[in-house]
């Protein structure tokens, strides 16, 4: 059984702008937030069967809720992240509390280095896409590579709304793939390209990608996305994969969606 | 040129990825060159490739700038430090693990700053002054005890040759010899340097400087003629040479012979082999070969020319020279000293059938110098072209067809 580890948003809110979708002035609506939030919680544990494991939420820490941002989990080792803004960078410590709580080996990367986790580490069983330049480094790459043994081909973020690998790519258990081309440069296209056949690669439409359709949550068959993604959708339901639509449009004012909120554990 | 160059490193899944791609269409689209070296390209999947780019610009501003952006590309310069020095143990002595020079362009780094070496010639070591300021390449024998010597490899550089502009002879990466090739359209690139030379030697311009190094077989075969043209024109700027060119180019002026060889009759003339003696004996007696021009006793040739224009002429004895002539210096280690202090300025060198001053002369060159070697024996010009110089063309030939080929092409009526 899949586990997840996510963070109620009980003091999730914009309190700095370190995106171009977080603005001061846009306000969280705090009430709407937590609904939403549970909502995706109930979605999960029920409709797909994933085990939740909830962390203590802490004030001042408002993107803890963001917990895809906590590392990357590989069986019982946790590679820790260490954030680019100093904004974000106390919940490096929480985050690792936890996992060591929960008796994960941890690791951390080099301190010169910048790494934000599953939001910019992901992939199939057997290699791995990391998302560089807007805020991971290039250099954590063959570090990681080298330590788990997988190959990780590197990808340029060259559009800065999509700041994090997992708003613009979503790697499917069957293999299939939705990405948003115009997020990456022509080389990145192209090696994504020569990796996945056509028929099994969606080119979200741009409408649908600002949307945040590629922070979708699959597990096994099931997908979990943000409401108002059809093309995603009918695509998605044609190759075989049960959807499940969230309303998260109080997270999306941070730059986040379902996948942003959940951190895959096993 | 582009003299400015830094290595960086790469690694990772960086072939399928195509950030190597990317890196290397980022360097040429700002303007930069790069050579890939130690590529390793994974054999598995799993495996991460790694390679070292060679990045080369014209300035350092651009270096700075590409360098920028590759570097989140993950292209990570080398750790970079600066050479080490120990003071030679005794006059002539240099420490044990000192580096040896090449004849290309080479760079240390001190105090963090690239430097230049000046003088590069191969096999010498490099001396940096006091104050860090000047690095130059040293003669073992020249050292003195204390001089500080570069030892190791760590903080020196050596800069491969840019292929030249010019699209003759010397700008093809060729320097095979072959006795096959034909040498007409070879000798016309040659001819058509040596006018711009001459043009800019009269403009005083750098590296203007054509140096001709011969040996007396450029007499034998019937060379004189040509050769004395050439210097009379003022296509040859400086002459290396031993005792004998000197004293069978004014026998055959005293006497009409060479090593007692009727040059017009080409056959030996009675007591014709006491001929280059009795006229090292009249060099010696009026005092040189200068006092024998200036006086009118020597009237004609290679010598005469070089006198009367000014053409430093250095002659360099062995063991076997008769006299030797006035002005050969017979201390092999004084004369490379004094062929030395000639070659800054040098822009093209002409080195014509003579091993010993041919090789003696190819050694003191900078790779930099386009180089002609021109022999009947095809060892000379394979030992010079062997320098991995690819500005060093070889021919094999006789030197006096080089030589009245060369005069001919630059207007000398036959």
């Amino acid at each position: 059984m899949s586990r997840l580890l996510v963070c109620p948003p009980e003091f999730f809110g914009i309190e700095y702008e370190i995106n171009p979708w977080m603005r001061l002035a846009n306000r969280v609506n705090h009430g709407r937030a937590m609904r939403q939030w549970h909502e995706l919680m109930r979605v999960l544990e029920k409709d797909v069967g994933v085990v939740l494991e909830r962390m203590t939420p802490i004030p001042g820490l408002p993107d803890l809720v963001f917990t895809a941002n906590a590392g990357i989990v590989v069986g019982r080792t946790a590679v820790v992240s260490r954030f680019r803004y100093p904004e974000r960078q106390p919940e490096e410590a929480h985050f690792e509390d936890w996992f060591r709580g929960q008796s994960y080996d941890v690791v951390k990367v080099e301190k010169e280095l910048y790494f934000e986790g599953a939001g910019d580490l992901l992939g199939f069983p057997e290699y791995w896409f990391g998302g560089y330049r807007q805020r991971s480094d290039f250099h954590v790459f063959p570090v990681l590579s080298e330590r788990f043994h997988r190959e990780i081909i590197p990808l340029e973020l060259v559009d800065s709304r999509f700041y994090h690998l997992d708003t613009c790519l979503c790697p499917l258990s069957g293999g299939e793939l939705l990405y948003f081309p115009a997020a990456f440069d022509r080389y990145g296209q192209a090696a994504i390209a020569e990796r996945i056949p056509d028929k099994l690669r969606l080119a979200v439409p741009e409408d649908e990608a600002l949307q945040f359709a590629c922070n979708a949550v699959c597990v096994g068959k099931h997908v979990v996305l943000p409401a108002g993604c059809p093309t995603t959708q009918a695509w998605l339901r044609m190759r075989g994969y049960e959807i499940h639509t969230a309303q998260l449009d109080e997270f999306m004012k941070s730059g986040g969606s379902a996948k942003c909120l959940t951190l895959a554990l096993d | 040129m582009n003299h400015y160059q830094e290595r960086v490193c790469l690694q990772g899944h960086i072939i399928d990825s195509l950030v190597l791609a990317k890196v290397l269409d980022l360097i040429l689209m700002m303007g930069g060159t790069f050579d890939l070296e130690d590529v390793h390209i994974g054999k598995t999947r799993e495996e991460p490739s790694h390679t070292r780019i060679r990045i080369q610009t014209a300035s350092r501003a651009l270096l700075d700038d590409i360098l920028k952006a590759i570097q989140p590309h993950g292209a990570s310069i080398e750790h970079e430090a600066d050479c080490r020095t120990d003071g030679a143990p005794a006059d002539g002595v240099l420490p044990d693990d000192f580096y040896a020079t090449t004849h290309l362009p080479t760079q240390i780094r001190l105090n963090g700053q690239w430097l230049d070496v000046d003088r590069i010639e191969m096999d010498l070591a490099i001396a940096v002054s006091e104050a860090g300021f000047v690095a130059q390449a040293v003669p073992m024998g020249e050292v003195r005890r204390g001089d500080q010597i570069v030892i190791g490899r760590e903080g020196v550089r050596v800069i491969p040759l840019q292929r030249p502009r010019e699209r003759d002879v010397f700008g093809f990466m060729e320097s095979q010899v072959s006795a096959e090739r034909p040498h007409g359209h070879i000798i016309a690139d040659i001819a058509t340097r040596m006018r711009q030379m001459r043009e800019r030697h009269r403009e005083r311009q750098s590296d203007s400087h054509v140096l001709l190094a011969g040996g007396p077989a450029i007499i034998h075969a019937g060379g004189r003629e040509a050769l004395t043209w050439l210097i009379e024109q003022g296509f040859i700027h400086i002459l290396f040479c031993g005792n004998a060119l000197a004293a069978h180019d004014m026998e055959a002026d005293l006497f009409g012979t060479s090593l007692g060889y009727g040059l017009t009759a080409g056959r030996a003339v009675p007591h014709g082999h006491e001929h280059h003696l009795r006229t090292i004996n009249r060099i010696r007696a009026i005092g040189g070969i200068e006092a024998a021009v200036t006086s009118g006793m020597i009237k004609q040739g290679i010598m005469a020319a070089c006198v009367r224009q000014g053409v430093p002429v250095i002659m360099s004895g062995t063991i076997r020279d008769d006299g030797p002539l006035p002005g050969v210096i017979t201390d092999s280690v004084l004369a490379q000293r004094a062929m030395r202090t000639l070659i800054p300025g040098v822009g093209l060198a002409l080195l014509v059938a003579s091993t010993l001053h041919s090789v003696a002369t190819g050694n003191l060159l900078p790779a930099t110098v386009p180089t002609v070697c021109v022999d009947v024996n095809p060892s000379v010009p394979t030992k010079l072209a062997d320098r991995g110089s690819f500005q060093a063309v070889g021919l094999v030939m006789d030197a006096a067809s080089f030589l009245s080929e060369l005069a001919r092409l630059l207007g000398k009526s036959t």
